[in-house]
């Protein structure tokens, strides 16, 4: 049976974290709107970006064209590009890329081929280094920034099409969180190289017919490379707006259970409280009586 | 004069969205003008100025850097990696464009990345000299 002090003490670390918490939770929803409006501003130019490319793609003869958009032909060396956040306690987030990572680096390995891994993110690196210590070949922070620009995605852009070019890897895939709702982030697996385009689109392909300058070859030279960096940039923001949605649900759900745990401990303090009160009286009153 | 949808993207953001009569793109194999009905074209774009005409009384013009301009039936969609209007250009700014691109000619490792250098420098100056600042 704890003392009074010490009951009394753990209700106001209780409470302490209790404020701290609910801090983090208001910061989170504050900065989850300002994420949510950047990857909202940052759609029109990828899904433009998409389409032209999907166009073009559509035009051209599977197997042809250069090898950022068909694939340098084979398959054995995979590049696995994970992003996470920088910061804990934002619940199930980094975990749930991680995993999903992981499991498809155990099956790549498993069938055979070689695995490369790029984090980008602390905490995927903490928590990939102990499985994965040969395979990751850099770990990109980006602690210092705060607001998502293209500056910050582009140079991991240009870093994945060099080891490309360089031959280093045959397949890219990306790893982040899509943000669907506060409630809801889905940790999602997306091809950068070979690009892959949804079937629907490169349907709607060859609608006009297109008048290029320089050539469709020269053009698509320049798109492609640009297009990785602004898929990596909307995967980054996609990932900062989940993040900062995961913390403020997990923030909120610490906040509801130490009000519970308050709750509690209250209780069991009255009731030790005026428990003690009544030993007292009896010891008073039995001492009276026996004169 | 008829109107044609124009939009101006960044990664980051819509820049510019609505209804002009005249747009001139810096067009890498010399600028061009898009009025409405034009056919459609695909180009990448050098470095240089947008000029917006949205009405006679009505006009901006911008500065574009690396992308690419898609004229389609539904109108002129410019997809450019960084916009500023002129207004809030300066030499400054300019300069710092100019030494970038005058390193990477040094830096340059072989022949397809020096000649991309070399172009981009030769283009950044020709709009230096053009804008007179």
């Amino acid at each position: 049976m704890p003392s009074l002090k010490d009951l009394r003490n753990r209700i106001a670390s209780v409470k302490a974290t209790q404020k701290i918490t609910k801090a983090m939770q208001m910061v989170a929803a504050a900065k989850l709107r300002r994420a949510q409006l950047a990857a909202e501003a940052a759609r029109p130019y990828a899904e433009r970006m998409e389409a032209v490319l999907a166009n073009i793609a559509g035009n051209m003869t599977p197997g042809t064209g250069p090898a950022l958009l068909s694939g340098n032909g084979r398959d054995n060396v995979h590049l696995l590009v994970v992003c996470t956040a920088e910061r804990g306690l934002c619940g199930a987030f980094n975990s749930s890329i991680v995993r999903l990572a992981r499991e498809r680096a155990n099956a790549l390995m498993a069938a055979g081929k070689t695995v490369k891994i790029i984090c980008v993110g602390k905490k995927g690196y903490d928590q990939l280094r102990r499985q994965f210590e040969k395979q990751i070949i850099e770990l990109i922070e980006l602690r210092s920034v705060k607001q998502m620009a293209f500056s910050d995605a582009d140079p991991i852009g240009r870093k994945i099409i060099s080891l490309f070019e360089a031959g280093e890897y045959d397949v890219c895939t990306i790893f982040f969180a899509r943000f669907r709702s506060v409630i809801a982030q889905i940790p999602t697996a997306l091809q950068l190289i070979p690009a892959q385009f949804t079937a629907a689109e490169s349907a709607g392909g060859a609608q006009a017919a297109y008048e290029y300058e320089p050539s469709e070859a020269g053009i698509l030279d320049a798109l492609l490379p640009r297009n990785i960096s602004v898929q990596v940039f909307r995967a980054l923001l996609e990932n900062a707006a989940s993040e900062q949605g995961a913390r403020m649900s997990s923030m909120d759900n610490a906040t509801r259970n130490a009000g519970d745990m308050i709750k509690k401990q209250t209780i069991t303090y009255n009731r030790s409280r005026q428990a003690m009160i009544t030993k007292e009286l009896i010891e008073i009153i039995s001492g009276a009586e026996a004169l | 004069m008829a109107a044609f949808h124009f939009e101006l993207v960044s990664p980051e953001r819509l820049i510019f969205s609505g209804e002009v009569e005249q747009v001139v793109v810096p067009g890498s194999e010399g600028a061009f003008t898009v009025l409405a009905n034009h056919g459609p074209v695909m180009s990448t774009i050098r470095p240089g100025v947008v000029e917006i005409v949205e009405s006679a009384s009505k006009s901006s013009r911008l500065f574009v850097r690396g992308g690419f301009a898609d004229v389609s039936p539904k109108g002129l969609t410019i997809l450019a990696e960084q916009a500023i209007p002129v207004a809030e250009l300066d030499a400054a700014k300019i300069d710092a464009e100019l030494r970038a691109a005058e390193e990477d000619v040094e830096d340059a490792s072989n022949d397809a990345q020096l000649a991309a250098a070399q172009l981009r420098r030769d283009q950044l100056r020709e709009l230096r000299s053009a804008l007179n600042l």
